[in-house]
């Protein structure tokens, strides 16, 4: 076992139930709080990661197999270092792969956008633009935090998906000003995703703790600038950012798509199979 | 051409031939502008072609996995690999395109039936334990067959082979780690092992290498006899460097030693150590077995090939606006975000 350097404040036996004052009244302690906005942010790489394998050999062109294997592979290194980190913060004492492949559907906290099925590669595209410019700021943000790890992770993933924020800006061009059939295509996927965007942003009690003790920043001040970046390049691309009367959420609390059921059992499947199996 | 009818064209392709004739000789490279008889350039286009399907639709039976892989770690290898052979599609579609023909053409044929993709991939990868068998088993007969290729004499397709190489011996290193991680689990795992085993053995060994062509490793003389043809025609070529059973035993006796380490059996009674030869013993290749299986009307020919035609057509809009993007003359330049 590793000591926990990276956690000073840590009791020799860490657990969630260990008790901090941070603005009065009873709340969890901060590692309680940071294990599950980690788990969070974890789960959202590791569920779009998914959807993205489901893609491969099923992409448009040879390159398209290539690029989306590789932003993939990227998000499941996301996945393991958050998960990881959880597992380190919540007292259970969880490994990645427990986290990933134990859990059951209900204890998922990724976004509800991560989820939505993603056969059609102008959903895809819409998912990616969102994601990704959202991505790229949260961990840009991260990478200030004083948590060295997360800092370090925070730095690392940002330039990563900034490359897929690049690979995301360029098919929204492509197809909002391809055909008159792919920016009609393009159009539909915005309007598909865009109520899944809002959950992205949303603070609650965990992340406004987290926010006010200075241990990470929140996604919700992000938000202005999101909707800038993403405003520009839908326009560039010859399409209008939807504005969708409804929002999505459900996903942060476990409340996920009945897609969603199917996607996990397929995750874990092999997993599952083999009860104290080593891989 | 009729061009050859005229004395001094005819002299002038005779030189050319003789100066072909001369680089092979000397192990020289022959580059895309270079002069090369036809049947040089169709039977590479064939070759590169059937490689470069292999490739994508090898990606098939792993890509099946990906979305199942046991933990986050081998996920993470399987994206790799499988990403790997993209590209590896790729290099070889570029190394055919320099001899004059068009990728979308070749995809075309192989959506049609007309170009081939490995037969070893018309089997199903029906559990986890498969990835790690295809991985250690067909990549490493890829290995033992490409290898020498890194040498053949077509300059772009020596150079593509150089880089796919490199790449296919770290897969086969992963693939053996996969199943000596399954060989150390449960009991269930090893079994799970076994089976995969048992049932890419002999795609392994038969369909990488192809038809017996020595009258060692056929049956007998007669057929081995129509590869022989072939493999004659490649060597004297230098696209070949060795026969198909010379590769077939150097897999054979890299394999027998790296599964008695593992603790598995590879389902060939006939193989044992013979002293004489300094090579395994195995079971002659039964090529009339193997043509049913190289047929395309079994339930996984058809099925890889319209795996990809789904993919293909249903990814047509996605081409059309991209080829249509980049033809309009008001498009700026593609701005970095």
């Amino acid at each position: 076992m590793t000591t926990t350097s990276d956690a000073p404040a840590n009791p020799t036996t860490p657990g969630p139930a260990v008790v901090a004052a941070v603005g009065g009244g009873t709340a969890p302690a901060p590692d309680a709080d940071l294990a599950v906005h980690l788990l969070r942010l974890g789960d959202d790489a590791l569920v779009l990661g998914q959807r993205l394998c489901q893609w491969i050999t099923r992409a448009p062109t040879v390159e398209e197999d290539l690029a989306l294997s590789n932003i993939a592979l990227d998000l499941i290194g996301h996945a393991r270092v958050l998960l990881d980190r959880a597992g380190r913060l919540d007292g259970t004492g969880r490994t990645e792969d427990d986290l990933a492949f134990t859990r059951p559907e209900r204890e998922f906290t990724n976004a509800l956008l991560t989820e939505l099925p993603g056969g059609d590669f102008a959903v895809t595209v819409a998912r990616q633009l969102a994601y990704t410019h959202y991505a790229v700021l949260y961990y840009e943000a991260l990478a200030g935090c004083a948590d060295a790890e997360l800092a370090a992770f925070g730095a690392r993933a940002a330039k990563e998906v900034a490359f897929h924020r690049l690979h995301a800006d360029r098919w929204i061009l492509r197809l909002g000003r391809g055909t008159p059939k792919s920016a009609r295509r393009m159009r539909l996927g915005l309007e598909r995703v865009w109520p899944y965007t809002g959950e992205l942003f949303d603070e609650d009690d965990v992340m406004r703790r987290l926010a006010a003790s200075g241990t990470v920043p929140s996604p919700a001040p992000l938000r202005p600038a999101w909707e800038r970046r993403v405003t520009e390049v839908v326009a560039r691309a010859g399409l209008t950012v939807p504005a969708p009367s409804w929002s999505a959420r459900g996903g942060r609390d476990g409340l996920h798509t009945e897609e969603f059921g199917p996607l996990i059992a397929e995750l874990q499947s092999v997993h599952r199979q083999f009860p104290g199996g080593t891989w | 051409m009729s061009a050859s009818a005229t004395p001094a064209a005819s002299a002038e392709q005779d030189e050319a031939l003789a100066h072909f004739d001369a680089l092979i000789a000397e192990g020289g490279t022959i580059e895309p502008r270079d002069w090369m008889p036809d049947g040089y350039r169709r039977m590479l286009i064939r070759q590169i072609a059937q490689h470069a399907h292999s490739e994508i639709i090898g990606m098939q039976p792993e890509g099946a996995w990906l979305t199942r892989a046991p933990s986050l770690h081998r996920k993470s290898v399987l994206i790799a690999k499988v990403q790997d052979e993209a590209g590896h599609g790729l290099y070889l579609y570029s190394a055919a395109e320099t001899l004059g023909v068009d990728r979308a053409d070749l995809l075309d044929a192989l959506h049609r039936g007309q170009q081939r993709a490995s037969a070893t991939f018309n089997h199903p990868a029906l559990t986890w334990a498969d990835t790690g068998a295809i991985a250690w088993l067909t990549d490493g007969a890829a290995v033992i067959n490409q290898a020498p290729l890194c040498r053949t004499s077509y300059g772009p397709y020596a150079r593509a082979m150089r880089r796919v190489c490199q790449e296919e011996a770290f897969h086969v290193r992963q693939g053996y780690d996969l199943m000596r991680a399954l060989c150390e689990g449960t009991p269930e795992q090893k079994a799970m092992a076994q089976d995969a085993v048992n049932r890419w053995w002999l795609p392994a060994v038969a369909l990488m290498f192809g038809p017996p062509d020595t009258a060692a490793g056929g049956a007998d003389a007669r057929t081995a006899a129509p590869g022989a043809a072939v493999s004659r025609r490649a060597m004297a070529w230098g696209i070949k460097r060795h026969t198909n059973d010379e590769l077939r035993q150097r897999f054979v006796d890299q394999c027998v030693p790296q599964a008695e380490r593992l603790g598995l059996t590879l389902p060939d009674r006939a193989i044992r150590w013979n002293e004489e030869r300094g090579h395994y013993d195995f079971t002659p290749v039964d090529w009339d077995v193997y043509r049913q299986a190289l047929g395309d009307e079994t339930h996984w020919a058809r099925q890889r090939i319209a795996h990809r035609r789904t993919a293909h057509e249903d990814g047509a809009w996605v081409r059309e606006a991209a080829a249509a993007y980049a033809a309009r003359a008001d498009t700026a330049p593609e701005e970095t975000a």
